[in-house]
């Protein structure tokens, strides 16, 4: 079966989704994805789904389910590239993904996981004063 | 008038066929002139439908055809499976209900991408849902 590979730099775990996505292999994402921020540690995880023709509500699931997961290993996740036609049948067919950040391409997304991970710091920093 | 182009089907027994079937269908919509909005929706629809025909259904038959009403060009596509069929159509119909695992938004969700929606379902016996868009 074709992985999906997943790239770390720095604090961050970077996903390019390239083709067109197998159940099966979504799915093994979301098993390697949550093992990938508990042995790395990252902070932030970035999934570019500009390639993507559609999403449908199961992908769309398990995009908000990784997104819930990473949460819960503090770790933010931002969903970039999305294509307008995507954008737009989503809305129609109802799928929201809550908890899930979104960026327009991954450029930006990489700067919106920094803003996020130095706010947090920020935070920790002010109660600790506190 | 309405006539029938062209139709092609398929089984639908595992998930390799929902990738074939989303690959047939944008390769259609895309020779049709579908706008790139539409185009999504449809495939989108055939994704949603065909996941329920595999998971609900257990399995069934998929087709899909081109249409022609004189004035303009269209697809409809038809889902059907022999599984155990849909107690309270109005309650599956619903967005957010769901007998399995999914998110409960395969059949609204497909109506609403669709311009023409019917399904009929008898428990015990299966279900059809018809589907059409046009151009």
């Amino acid at each position: 079966m074709e992985k999906i590979p997943i790239l770390k730099i720095g604090k961050f775990l970077l996903i390019t989704i390239q083709v067109d996505l197998h159940d099966k292999m979504i799915l093994a994402l979301q098993d390697e994805l949550t093992n990938m921020i508990v042995k790395t540690g990252a902070r932030g995880i970035l999934i570019d789904i500009s390639a993507l023709e559609i999403v449908d509500s199961f992908i769309g699931r398990i995009l908000a389910q990784v997104a819930s997961c990473a949460k819960l290993l503090d770790a933010e996740t931002v969903v970039t590239g999305m294509r307008p036609a995507v954008a737009i049948t989503m809305v129609e067919l109802g799928i929201s993904m809550k908890g899930v950040h979104t960026a327009l391409n991954a450029e930006d997304g990489m700067e919106l996981l920094n803003d996020i991970l130095l706010q947090d710091e920020n935070a920790h920093d002010f109660s600790a004063i506190n | 008038m309405i006539s029938v182009l062209s139709t092609e089907s398929r089984d639908i027994t595992s998930e390799d066929d929902l990738m074939q079937i989303k690959a047939s269908v944008k390769r259609i919509v895309a020779l049709l002139g579908f706008s790139l909005v539409n185009q999504t929706k449809i495939i989108t629809a055939a994704a949603e439908l065909s996941r329920n025909t595999l998971i609900y259904g257990r399995g069934g038959n998929f087709k899909i055809s081109v249409l022609d009403d004189n004035r303009r060009k269209g697809v409809q596509m038809i889902f059907a499976d022999s599984g155990p069929g849909i107690e309270n159509l109005d309650q599956a119909l619903k967005d957010g209900f769901t007998s399995g695992h999914g998110m409960g938004l395969g059949l609204g969700g497909s109506k609403r991408l669709m311009d023409d929606f019917d399904i009929k379902s008898t428990v015990g016996v299966g279900t059809t849902v018809c589907v059409t868009k046009w151009v």
